[in-house]
């Protein structure tokens, strides 16, 4: 009998898969846009529509999180594997964090406020900045290549569990 | 003699009714504008223009006010809108370069407020324009301040697909500050 996530836990995980997967697609999308065009500047906004829902929906995560303990991971796991599985877990949430909160620092540099779903303006994070947003723009982009980079060895992993290992490791998720 | 050349230009003043024109200083002046791109407020500034004001608030029905706008200098908030904005689609400005305001109609609305109806001419079509604007001397000159919005769509700021006001609002909030040393 496998025990699971909780299934708010479980809900969570998918919609912010599902959601950083659309707001990077996006991302690579408008970024290979030339010029300026209607079809951009739609594609642009839901792009940042997404990426802060992503961000409240990670912020909910983590509260979940922290008052929720996961399943134990299966006994058979290596010391030095559980340890790889619990940093890798700690830095994807570090930077489903930073990449939306970059994206929105970034924004807010260009001079342009976000406004989720065309209805709630959210505060500029700086003034705005052009110099700045050369830079900002580069860290953000870095860091959801990391982010895309690190949860596709994190779905890898979730996979080899169940086809090789044969363990409930991604059953505990689904 | 000197005296009496100094009374006679003054009369002659008088008696035309017409102020000194004078020029807005550009290091202390601007025109800036917010636009609203699918609901977020996006602020731009025409970097370029000049402002020749006569204006007296003892007496408005006397001023005299004209404003040209260069378009080609156009902040629109970001490299690639700055691009954009000079097409045929928006200002156009190969073929229309510059948008102008003439005033000579002032009412006094009170408390330090006043209109100014004049010409307001852009890519090619001029209409009538009412603009509120406030007066504060300081030491040195006058600040001419206002703010009002302006219907892109009235003078085809934005057309085709970008007569979208889902995409960009018709109104377009312009602000202006203007200064003009004594």
């Amino acid at each position: 009998m496998t025990i699971k996530y909780t299934l708010p836990a479980r809900l969570l995980h998918w919609l912010v898969a599902l959601g950083i997967i659309a707001a990077f697609a996006l991302g690579l999308t408008t970024d290979s846009m030339e010029g300026f065009s209607m079809q951009k500047l739609k594609l642009i906004n839901y792009h940042k529509w997404l990426g802060i829902s992503v961000l409240a929906l990670v912020a909910i995560r983590l509260l979940w999180r922290l008052s929720h303990r996961p399943p134990e991971l299966p006994a058979q796991m290596q010391p030095w594997e559980k340890q790889v599985a619990h940093y890798t877990h700690m830095l994807l949430y570090v930077l489903m964090f930073a990449v939306p909160l970059g994206g929105w620092l970034y924004s807010s540099a260009k001079g342009f406020p976000v406004v989720w779903l065309g209805l709630v303006e959210l505060p500029n994070l700086m003034d705005k900045n052009e110099e700045l947003a050369g830079t900002i723009k580069f860290m953000h982009k870095i860091g959801a290549w990391t982010l895309v980079l690190l949860a596709v060895a994190h779905a890898a992993a979730a996979l080899k569990h169940h086809f090789i290992q044969k363990d409930d490791v991604l059953k505990r998720m689904l | 003699m000197r005296r009496t050349a100094l009374f006679l230009s003054l009369l002659a003043a008088g008696t035309l009714g017409q102020a000194q024109a004078a020029p807005a200083d550009p290091a202390k002046s601007s025109v800036k504008f917010v636009f609203t791109q699918m609901n977020v407020p996006v602020e731009g500034q025409f970097k370029k223009f000049s402002a020749d004001i006569a204006f007296d608030t003892a007496k408005p029905d006397t001023g005299k006010v004209n404003i040209a706008v260069d378009l080609a200098a156009t902040d629109a908030g970001s490299s690639d809108a700055n691009q954009a904005v000079q097409m045929k689609e928006w200002f156009n400005t190969s073929s229309y370069p510059k948008a102008t305001f003439s005033a000579n109609q002032f009412k006094p609305l009170g408390g330090g407020k006043f209109s100014a109806t004049g010409q307001f001419s852009v890519k090619g079509k001029t209409a009538n324009l009412t603009v509120p604007f406030t007066v504060k001397p300081d030491a040195k000159g006058s600040w001419y301040e206002g703010s009002f919005p302006l219907s892109r769509l009235a003078w085809k700021i934005g057309e085709g697909e970008w007569s979208d006001v889902g995409a960009v609002a018709d109104a377009v909030q312009v602000k202006f500050k203007l200064y003009v040393a004594k």
